[in-house]
């Protein structure tokens, strides 16, 4: 029997698929890409007419203005910076780490009450936040930690898109596998790090962007949260500083800082996906 | 007098409800380690979101103002809701055509790209640029969006069609009434590719090729059947997933509605159920209405998900 097509592997390139793909992404990318070449474009051309899609002569100004600028009043930008790296930071790993170990029972496990607290999980997802943010502010108060770190951490970790998610790709894991590492004598915890995890690599690498992703970009939590100017993160602080007539007045700094809000995550986001599909070369029990 | 009883007969009785009880326990304590796998999660999940979920929906059967206690009201908020509030009606109408368009459309969207992206070598410079849009906070971007559809000659869009000579006049994008929705519309679908497309592409990265293989000799012509019959069946938790991100996503859309239209829009063409829910819980202070509105929205996206799950669940395939 002749094959029609051969292995993905060694299959000619469709440069056809490349090209459609190619137009897609240019149209997707387009406001991306005025966003990145605004922060760099001197006060001159930024408000120049007819726009230009490239800039004529680049300039950091626009941070330096940003950093040095704000550090006149009474709180550096630094400080938003660090605010927000450092929740960022804790919460990723946090969620990660419990999302994972909350969705691999919830996966595979028969113990009883698992389904309903799945169930659970997923109702929760579509409850608005923007109507539980008060009775959430009252129970934030009444534990004492409004205005510190720990209450834009730890609702944080709470979040119920990852464990739907992990529950997901961790249904796709051969239980034949799991049952010949307990016949084996793993110990469930063993069992967890050495054998789960690896092997859902994509799936908690795609989780670990997600967290990054609403952690960082997240203005809500510190709005309700926190009082005192030092303990802002980053997007509140741009929400706060370049709104209303600041958008015209200071557009280079405002620019400047909207770059600093969406680089990091596109960074994560690249080093994440080399990552996952360098060691995606193959799939399956082997 | 002795009673002989056969060795191993048992006397037939309805065990107690205490030993039942007890019996479950025990099985239960089995998978003790399973419960303190999940316990991390479930502690802090029942603190920041079941319990602010149940104050919520007590919530919506009271008059609450967030300066006085909140007063019950029994059923009034959902009457009012639904006899007499016009505009919630046509908030209604805005997000179902809203979801019947960008709910299916965006979910074939990405389940289309993700498969033609694995087909490649190259992934990372398209798949950036396709997840890129999700990653940007609405705020940042709506200044960019604001400035491509200005209505007036300086907007983008409006520059680019006249030096095209497809129009004469400035076209008032985000003013006219009849396109504001479908921008709003294009906007959402441009930040849709986000979720369902990263755990598309996850998942179809972790498919078994020898499940490929075994199609080809058993007669899998081409590329279409190869997708319907076996990429598709073993996907179904990521598409569970991703249909179930979309409905959430789809229903809830507010905050791009806001941004580029204002609240509220003109004519409320561009009012969805949660611009509706905004409007009520921070503009007029009245939290007992807008808890009604999101237990309403909540009702509506769990009988969804639930339709979605019994289509596409997987039960213990392997």
């Amino acid at each position: 029997m002749r094959l029609r097509f051969r292995r993905r592997k060694i299959k000619r390139e469709p440069i056809g698929i490349y090209i459609v793909l190619g137009l897609i992404a240019l149209v997707m990318i387009l406001p991306l890409y005025l966003l990145v070449i605004n922060a760099f474009k001197p006060l001159e051309e930024l408000f120049l007419f007819p726009p230009r899609y490239y800039v004529m002569n680049p300039t950091t100004t626009n941070f330096t203005d940003l950093l040095v600028a704000t550090n006149a009043a009474w709180i550096p930008f630094s400080r938003y910076l660090f605010n927000s790296v450092f929740i960022t930071v804790v919460v990723v790993t946090a969620h990660v780490v419990v999302a994972c170990m909350c969705a691999y029972p919830l996966a595979k496990s028969r113990a009883p009450g698992v389904k309903l607290i799945f169930n659970f999980v997923v109702a929760s997802l579509m409850f608005s936040p923007l109507v539980t943010n008060i009775p959430r502010y009252l129970i934030v108060n009444s534990l004492g930690m409004i205005d510190t770190y720990w209450a834009l951490i730890l609702p944080g970790i709470a979040g119920s898109m990852g464990v739907f998610l992990m529950k997901q790709f961790l249904e796709q894991v051969p239980t034949s596998l799991i049952e010949a590492a307990r016949i084996d004598g793993s110990s469930e915890w063993n069992l967890f790090w050495k054998l789960i995890m690896p092997l859902s690599r994509p799936a908690w690498a795609t989780l670990t962007i997600f967290a990054w992703l609403s952690s960082w970009n997240d203005e809500w939590s510190p709005l309700v949260f926190t009082r005192s100017e030092a303990m802002k993160t980053l997007p509140l602080a741009i929400h706060t500083m370049f709104s209303g007539s600041n958008i015209i007045a200071r557009a280079g700094a405002s620019a400047a800082a909207s770059l600093l809000q969406t680089a990091p995550t596109i960074m994560i986001f690249l080093f994440l996906q080399k990552r996952v599909i360098s060691t995606m070369a193959h799939a399956g029990i082997k | 007098m002795a009673q002989v009883t056969q060795v191993g007969a048992r006397v037939a009785s309805k065990p107690s409800l205490k030993a039942r009880f007890q019996e479950s326990v025990r099985y239960a304590k089995q998978w003790r380690s399973h419960y303190v796998f999940m316990a991390p999660f479930i502690t802090l999940f029942t603190i920041f979101t079941i319990i602010p979920v149940l104050s919520s929906i007590y919530l919506s059967f009271t008059y609450f103002n967030v300066l006085q206690p909140p007063k019950w009201i029994g059923w009034s908020n959902y009457a009012l809701l639904f006899l007499e509030d016009d505009i919630f009606l046509i908030a209604l109408k805005n997000t179902l055509v809203f979801a019947i368009i960008t709910g299916p459309v965006s979910f074939f969207m990405q389940f289309a790209l993700a498969w033609l992206i694995n087909s490649l070598k190259y992934r990372t410079g398209y798949t950036l640029a396709f997840y890129a849009p999700s990653i940007t906070s609405g705020l940042v971007m709506s200044n960019i969006w604001k400035i491509l559809f200005s209505s007036d000659m300086y907007g983008y869009l409006n520059y680019f069609l006249t030096r095209i000579g497809a129009i004469t006049q400035p076209v008032l994008w985000l003013q006219d009434v009849d396109t504001m929705m479908p921008i709003v519309i294009l906007v959402s679908l441009w930040m849709s590719m986000g979720a369902g497309f990263l755990s598309f592409l996850a998942g179809l990265q972790n498919m078994n090729e020898e499940l490929y293989e075994a199609g080809r000799m058993d007669g899998i012509r081409n590329r279409l059947q190869e997708v319907w019959y076996i990429t598709l069946p073993m996907m179904k938790p990521q598409l569970l997933f991703g249909a179930v991100m979309a409905v959430v996503r789809a229903l809830e859309v507010s905050s791009v509605a806001i941004s580029l239209t204002g609240l509220p829009s003109p004519l409320y063409a561009t009012h969805t159920i949660m611009t509706h829910l905004q409007d009520y819980a921070f503009i007029r202070f009245e939290m007992g209405y807008a808890s009604a509105i999101s237990v309403v929205l909540f009702v509506m996206m769990f009988s969804l998900s639930r339709f979605f799950m019994r289509v596409l669940s997987t039960k213990d395939e392997y």
